[in-house]
Order: C-alpha cells, then structure tokens, then sequence
C-alpha cells in the first residue's frame, strides 16, 4: 500500500461513522476467526430442563427447542455466516472479473454481446436472480453461495466495465499495444491494478450486500440447511417460536444487522473518503452565524448630492454582502453606494471577482441566505427593500423589477414550456386567469420580436436558440411594467452578431418607455455603447463614477484607465499586442488595509498603501476613490477631494 | 407604483429577426425523435422478455438429474415418473419443448404442477393480487413518505446551509435504506405485534394486517428515494432557473414545489426505478415473515418441493413485473424531461 493510500485510510478511519464501521467489521471478523473454540461446546449442549425459556442470567437470549443456548449459537453461526458471505463475494467478485474483462479480451463483437448480456441480467434485482440460481443449484448452503454470488456478478462486471473503458483509453495503454504487448499481459499488468482501489471498495460493500441476502435466503429455508446453522437458520427458527421466546429471533436479526451494517457502512465511508467528498458523518464546522458576519462599518461615501430626488428609481447606499467563513466574514462588496434615475442607463465594470454580479444580485434582493446583505439605504421606486419578504413587497419587485441573467441556455426552467414560465408573473402578481396570463406571455414574447409567438409560447426552452431565449428572457420581465432592468452580463454567452440584437433590444425598450437599466458587464465596449454612466467596480467597491463618453479620455482612476487600455478599439494597431493590467484581481478574503488597488498601481504612494481612499466627488464632477486621481498620470500633487469622510 | 400590467409598449424595429435556427426543421422531424425512442424502448423489452422467457424454460433443464424424480421423491413409482416426464414433453428433443413452451405461454397456458397437478395459470391467478396489492401500497407509502422528507430534507441543507442537518440525515438514510426489509420485518412484528400486540402480524385478512408488511417493505426504499431526491433538490435549488423563478418573486411553494421538486423528481426517476424493481423482489422475504397468501411464499414453498412448472411461472411473473416497471420509468422519465428523448443518443 502506497502512502497515499494509506493516508486515505486513516481519513476514513477518523470520520466517527468509518471509525464505527472498521471496528465492528473488525470485531466480527475476530468472532468468526477465533471465536467459536471457546463456547462451540456450549453451543451445541442440550439443556433438557430448559426447552424454550426466555431469556435469563443463564441464557441471555433463551433457549430453543432442544433447550440450547441461543446466545451462545448466535455467537457460533458468526463463523458460518460470515464465511459463505465471503464465498459468495468472492465468487461474484470472479464471475464478474471474469464478465467485465470479456469486452477487453474478446474483441468488439463478443465483447458487445457480453456487454449486453450483463445489460439485460442488471435490470433484474438481486434477489430474483438469487432466487433462479437458488433453483438451478438447488437448496443447500453450497447451492445459496453459487447463487448468492452469481447474482451478484452482473453488477461487479459493470463496474469493471467502466472502470476498464476510462483506464484502457490513457496513453500508456495505447503505448503498451503499439508495443506489441498482448491483451491478456495489458489487462494483468496495467489495467486491473489500475483500477484495483474502486474495486475493493466494491467488493467491501458488496460482502455487506451478501450477508444481507444469505441471512434471507436461510430464513426462507433456501439456505444452510438443519444441522448446520447460520444467523437466517437461526432467524427461520427464531421466528417460529416468537411468541414464546422473541429472543430467539431477535438475538440473530441483530447479529445479521450489525455485521451488514458495519459491512456496508465501512464500504460506504471508504468510498466517501475516497471519493475526496466526505460530508457524511463529519462534524459540521462550527460555522459563524450570521449575526457575527456584519464586519466593521464602512466608511459612509459621500452623499448624492440631492436626498432622493422623485426620478430616482434605485437608492442604494453604502451596500455590504459578507459571506460566512472559517476565518472571518468575507465581504465581496465593500460600501457600494449609487442611484439610478428614470429611463437611464448605468453600466458596472471590473474584472472578474470585483462583486459586481453580487452587487446586482443584492440590490435585486437574490443574493442566497447564505449571504448577508446590509445597506444604509436599498430603496427601489421609494420602498425600503431592507425590511422583510412582504407580500407587497414581492409584488413591487416581481412586476418592477427585471431581471436578465448570463447563461440563457440555463436560466430557464427546461420541463416548462416558455408561455408558463412568463405567464407566472402575471397569474402571482396581478391575479391573471390562465389563459389571460398565456396571452399576455404571448403579447410579450411579440413585444421582443419574437416571430409566431403564440407557437413559440407553447414551446419549451431548449427548442429556442440562444438568442432567442435571451429576448424571451427580457420579455419575462416586460410581463409587469419594469422601472429598472438589471441585466448581468446578458450577451456573454451569446454569439457576437445575436449580442447586437439583444443590446439593442435593451435600449429600444428603454428608450421607449424610460426604462431604467442597470448593465453588468466585464466588456467596457458594450457597456460604453449602451450606457449613460459607468460605475467601475475593484476589489468590492466603486473606483470611479464617470459618464460614459469621459471613459476613453477623461478617466482619473488609475485602474478605469488601465481597463480602457485594454480594450481593443478600431484604431488600436492589430499587429501590437493588448495591452494586459499587470499583477491579479485582489482575493475578496484578503483585502489590503490601504487601496486595494495599490499592489497593481503605478502612481501607488505610501499613503495609497496605509489609508483606503474614499469615493469622493472631484472637481470634473466623477466621483473617484484614489490619493492620486488625475486626467494625466503625470503631476506631482493629487487633487484632494472636496468631501473626504476619513477612511476607517 | 405601478404594478398591474401596463400597456404594452411596443418596441421599434430595430430589432432585426434572428433566423429561425432549428425552429421549422424540429416541427417538421417533430414525430421522429419519439418514434425513434419508442422503437429503440421496445426492442430492448422484446429483447429482455426473450431472456427472460428462455431463462425460465432453460431452468428445469439446467438442474441437475431428473427433476421429475426429484419433485417426486425417490419412492415414487418409476411409472408414474415415467407418465409425468412424458406429461411434461420432457423427453422431447431440447427446441421442440422450448417451441411448445413459448407456444403455450402465448396462449396464457403456464402448464401443470408437477404436485399438485392444479393448472399453474390458476394458482398465479390466485395469489397474484394479494402480491400486488402489497407492492403497490407499499411503493405508494414509499413514495408518500421520501417526497415531503426529501423535499423539506433538501429546502434545508440547500447550499450553505444545515451542514448538521445534513449529515445526520445522510448517515440516518444510509441506515434505515441498509436494513433489509425482512429484519424490519421482523422488529416490527415483534414490537408492534407480539409486545404491544397492536397490530395482526399474518395474513391480510383486515386492513390493519397491510399496515406492518407494507410498513417493512416501504422504509428502506423510502430513504433511499428520500436520500437521492435530497441531493437533487439541493443541486437544482441552485441551477440557474431556480435564481430566475426567485426572480419572479414566486411564494416559496411554487419555488420548491413548481419548479424544484418536478425537476428534482425527474432526474431521481432512473435510480428509483432500480428501486422499485428490487421492491418487487422485495416482497418475496416480507410475504414469508407475514404468511402472506401472495405469490412469494408460494414460491418458496414450490422451490422447496421441487415443483418446477409453478416455480417457472411465479419467476416469470416476479421477471414481467420488473421489466414492465424499467420500461414504464423510461416512458415517464421521456414524458416528463422534453429533452430526454433527444438527449438520449
Ligand atoms: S489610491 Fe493610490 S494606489 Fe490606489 S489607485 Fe489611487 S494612486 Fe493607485
């Protein structure tokens, strides 16, 4: 055993329930090895006196109708019972060696029909097939064990298939057979070890399944047949007797339970432990509650300049979302504060990981609950959205508010039909019949120029293309009459002459009916030509708050230039390479204490280091978070902003 | 506010059309993909019915010596072994007793026990339905308890969530799925029946004597289910689509039961369909722990009397009922996923 291996046992080992197991399993294995010599005698010793008694400080669990000691037979059966479980396992374990390597050895055509054959024998359960062989081989211990394990080869021979195909297809088989190896020597020398661990495993949990099935088929009499005696002899005696002496049938159920259980259970950890997932039986983390993930306050940024004006359609002030974390709460948005007014167009950069999504997610109220969202002001159309999952306020959100995810293909449910899946909103919010709802779902649809809606409507999502269902997307959130749509990354998984279609879907709708869109992108190309005003996003929070057309030219921000800078444009020479921000994206669970930006920034001083810079409004009218914010990363002193709320 | 539906506001035509790709060429193959399924889904039942069929005919022959004389014991009269042997086409050459079996069983004839001499089809008849009624509830009662434990189980170990909860229902499930049904059997006969004398524990002559075999029969299965449906639920409460039903801001019950449970139930059906079918097979050690008059304990009773003809039919019945089963899953399973049968290579 390789020391991986071995450092994957002891894994197991340390999960209580592979603990649990290992032990019993091996407590059984001693009772049937040494065991019986000490009371084999007393087994078997016929106690006249005491036909029948129940259970006593003599005979713990009674007597039978010889008067001999149950308890001490059940102890005796441990050695047969275990043993023709074994048999069984191994006879199975050979059977279905011998059935799942045919493919490898026979060749294709009667490898196929093997194939087949074990197809055909698995849809059978185990126990009929027991029962068949049972008959053929006829009734006895012998007969059991050839049937037990027969039954059980179909499913091992499976196993191996599979396990055979995965390895059989690496490169160093295929180097093996151009060699001139032979199939036989492949299948002993580079196969089977390869695939040996997953077939122990099999093999542990399989002798479980056998000792289950041979303490049935001796307590329906097919088994171990009088003198002889195994726990389902026992249990088919036992039961007989149950009114007189429960023990009698109760003691070897029990024995029968445990010694499959710990079989079983003890395949199961391993597996568990193997399969690198073992949530079973772990001790759950003693994971933080919520209440301890609300984290420091953050700087409250500066004030919009008016409160809350009456076209404000989202308010949202100094946003959190912390996550619960064995080390702490990490908080992947930091204090984002903004507002969108009527009809206008804001879209969010930043890399990958700079919480833009889950600040979309949050001011839509999804984030999971797992997530913990606080905010001094989260208002939509003048409603608190902080305070609890009112009716109320599920309707303001579900007929108001749109939403537009990334991946289309995913976003919709696939065993509904398209028509149902709008029609939801309006039957839960506005109180729309059915078939009103299917016919507003159908006008809607038409409203995204989709053609012969009322078919499409009846349709379900993985007969729409792409893009198409991209605009049955936004026609969901047409079903109300949205005052803002959030769209996170809409066209990143559209193909780029569909992404033109659905950008331009989006604008027709705002521009008509004064719409509102908030658009999450990480393409400063899309969202330059779509929006009106762009909030760049790092590390969590807002860098800079700028009108789109300054992107290109009048940026402050250090990093909003470096992000224009690596946009391709129609005059960028072709033959140059992009130009790349150098140094990675900050890790959210490990924020620096200074500007987050710092590590990656060529103008970053000793102040940009040590104190975070607020979101402060500059002279030019952006807002910008940097010491050094400036059109030309060339003078000397930073223009310090008007308002500055010191930095925590 | 305005949160009624609003006038809809019709949107310029700057949206160009996307071609229609694989809109009218699917309408136009609409037929194929099922006829194809079907096709396919019943070569593979004729297929495994043949087996099946020729499994069960070879049966007698593969036992070893003469199964008449074994059936008979060995102080039967050589003629009457002689007389049965001829009865049974025995001495007939292999294909033409496999030709008149398979003739036979198409006109419903299952043959005569060697014992008793009373036509199979008959005894079949007459303990078939209390088999029956005994897996179908105890497949109701499976069913009836794994989908609300799955589904709560599943609500709240989603994502992030019950990590406790969790792992003492998983180690609880692997338990209570891991006890044969017999031995629940015969726990519960034992405390229900004989301690607290509850419950009849043989027999299905009242309604309450359904309640304990169908109780040993149904645990084990039902927390297997409950196990599978629970890990469903908990990967589609995060799929994509789920986010966007939240999004339409639907009350929690048309969330998990609307559109998590039937998604989380299709993608269980494979696996319980293995389950039913093993519940079927199941029945044979509860009927015996019960004395229930169904097929299972004539079974045994048959195999241990050597009484080939009956065990053949009884095999074939157990075998039909858990083909009918896989065939009646994978019709339901291309039913209720839209794309399985196009899924399906
Ligand atoms: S504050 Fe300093 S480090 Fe941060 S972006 Fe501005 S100049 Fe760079």
């Amino acid at each position: 055993m390789n020391r991986r291996t071995a450092h994957r046992w002891l894994r197991v080992l340390r999960t209580p329930m592979g603990r649990t197991a290992a032990a019993l399993v091996l407590v059984v294995l001693v009772l049937a090895v040494v065991g019986p010599a000490p009371w084999n005698a007393r087994a078997d010793a016929v106690d006249t006196a005491n036909i029948l008694a129940g259970p006593s400080a003599q005979h713990w669990a009674g007597t039978d109708n010889l008067g001999r000691d149950i308890a001490f037979r059940v102890l005796e059966a441990t050695r047969l019972s275990v043993g023709l479980a074994l048999a069984a396992t191994a006879i199975g374990v050979v059977a279905g060696l011998l059935l799942g390597t045919a493919p490898w050895l026979l060749g294709r055509r009667l490898g196929r029909l093997v194939t087949g054959a074990v197809q055909i024998a698995i849809a059978f359960p185990g126990l009929l097939l027991a029962l068949f062989f049972a008959v053929v081989f006829g009734v006895g211990a012998t007969g059991a064990a050839l049937a037990i394990g027969l039954a059980g080869a179909p499913t091992f021979a499976r196993l191996v298939q599979t396990l055979l195909a995965g390895v059989a297809a690496r490169d160093f088989v295929a180097a093996a057979r151009i060699a001139g190896v032979g199939r036989l020597r492949i299948l002993v020398r580079h196969l089977l070890p390869n695939i040996a661990e997953p077939l122990v495993v099999n093999a542990t949990i399989g002798a479980g399944g056998a000792l289950l099935a041979f303490a049935g088929l001796s307590f329906l009499g097919l088994g171990v047949q009088a003198p002889s005696y195994d726990w389902g002899r026992l249990l088919y005696d036992g039961i007989g007797v149950l009114y007189v002496n429960p023990a009698a049938a109760i003691a070897p159920a029990l024995a029968v339970l445990v010694a499959g259980l710990a079989l079983n259970l003890l395949g199961e950890s391993v597996a568990k432990g193997f399969g690198m997932d073992a949530l079973v039986g772990l001790p759950a983390s003693a994971s933080p509650s919520p209440a301890a993930a609300a984290g420091p306050a953050q700087p409250a940024a500066e004030r919009p300049a008016d409160d809350a004006p009456d076209d404000v359609v989202l308010d949202v002030r100094d946003l959190t979302v912390s996550f619960p974390a064995a080390a702490g709460p990490i908080r992947p948005v930091r204090g984002v504060t903004f507002s969108i007014r009527r009809g206008e167009a804001v879209g969010v950069v930043g890399e990958s990981g700079s919480g833009k999504s889950l600040t979309a997610l949050a001011v839509s109220r999804l984030v999971d609950a797992a997530g913990r969202v606080d905010a001094d002001r989260l208002h939509l159309l003048g409603t608190d959205l902080r305070e609890g999952d009112s009716a109320a306020q599920r309707r303001l959100l579900g007929s108001s508010l749109a939403m537009v995810f990334q991946d289309p293909a995913s976003s919709f449910n696939p065993t509904q039909r398209i028509g149902r899946q709008l029609a939801e909103t309006s039957r839960h919010h506005h109180g729309l019949g059915r078939r009103a709802a299917f016919a507003r779902a159908v006008d809607r649809l038409r409203a995204v120029r989709i053609t012969d809606p009322d078919r499409r409507a009846r349709q379900y999502p993985h007969e729409f293309s792409g893009g198409m269902r991209q605009r049955a997307m936004i026609g969901m959130g047409l079903m109300g009459s949205p005052a803002l749509i959030v769209a996170d990354e809409p066209t990143t998984a559209l193909d780029v002459t569909v992404q033109r279609q659905v950008l331009d879907l989006l604008t027709a709708i705002r521009t008509s009916d004064a719409v509102a869109l908030l658009l999450i992108s990480h393409d400063v190309a899309v969202v330059s030509e779509v929006c009106d005003r762009v909030l760049v996003m790092y590390a969590g929070r807002i860098v800079e708050d700028l009108p789109t057309d300054r992107l290109t030219t009048g940026a402050l921000h250090p990093y909003t230039r470096a992000l224009t800078a690596a946009v391709p444009r129609m005059d960028s020479p072709l033959d140059r390479p992009l130009p790349v921000i150098p140094g990675r994206p900050v890790d959210p669970a490990d924020v620096p204490p200074g500007c987050a930006y710092a590590a990656r920034c060529p103008l970053a001083s000793q102040r940009c280091r040590d104190e975070d810079p607020p979101l402060a409004r500059h002279p030019s009218g952006h807002r910008v978070a940097c010491w050094h914010a400036r059109p030309e990363p060339a003078h000397a002193e930073a223009v310090r902003p008007a308002s500055v709320v010191e930095a925590s | 506010m305005t949160a009624g539906p609003a006038p809809a506001p019709e949107i310029g035509a700057a949206v160009e059309q996307a071609p229609a790709t694989g809109a009218s060429p699917f309408r136009r193959l609409a037929g194929h993909p099922w006829s194809r399924f079907a096709l396919r889904r019943a070569g593979r039942l004729l297929v495994s019915l043949w087996v099946l069929v020729t499994a069960s005919f070879l049966m007698i022959h593969l036992v070893p010596g003469d199964p008449v004389r074994a059936a008979l014991g060995p102080t039967a009269p050589a003629a009457l072994v002689a007389e049965r042997r001829a009865a049974l086409g025995l001495d007939d050459p292999l294909y033409t007793q496999y030709l008149a079996y398979l003739k036979d069983l198409l006109g419903g004839d299952l043959g005569t026990s060697i014992l008793t001499r009373l036509p199979v089809s008959d005894v079949v008849g007459q303990r078939l339905p209390a088999t029956l009624a005994l897996a179908t509830l105890a497949f109701l009662a499976a069913v009836a308890i794994a989908v609300p434990v799955g589904v709560v189980i599943g609500v709240l170990t989603r994502r992030g969530h019950g990590r406790r909860t969790e792992a003492a229902f998983s180690s609880g499930s692997i338990v209570l799925g891991t006890i044969p049904d017999f031995l629940l059997g015969v726990g519960l006969v034992y405390l229900l029946g004989v301690t607290l004398q509850w419950l009849p524990v043989a027999g299905n002559a009242t309604p309450a004597g359904y309640v304990l075999p169908v109780l040993s029969l149904a645990v084990g299965p039902a927390a297997i289910l409950a196990r599978i449906l629970r890990v469903e639920m908990v990967a589609v409460l995060d799929a994509d689509y789920l986010r966007t039903a939240r999004a339409k801001r639907l009350p929690a019950r048309s969330l998990y039961l609307g559109h998590a449970l039937p998604n989380a139930a299709t993608a269980s059906l494979t696996l319980s369909g293995l389950i039913l079918g093993s519940m079927v097979a199941g029945t044979v050690l509860v009927e015996n722990v019960f004395a229930w008059p169904g097929l299972g304990t004539t079974i045994v009773r048959s195999i241990l009397s050597k009484d080939y003809p009956l065990v053949q039919a009884i095999v074939l019945v157990y075998g039909l009922g858990v083909l009918l089963i896989n065939t009646a899953v994978d019709v339901a399973l291309a039913l209720l996923d839209p794309r399985s049968t196009i899924r399906e290579d």
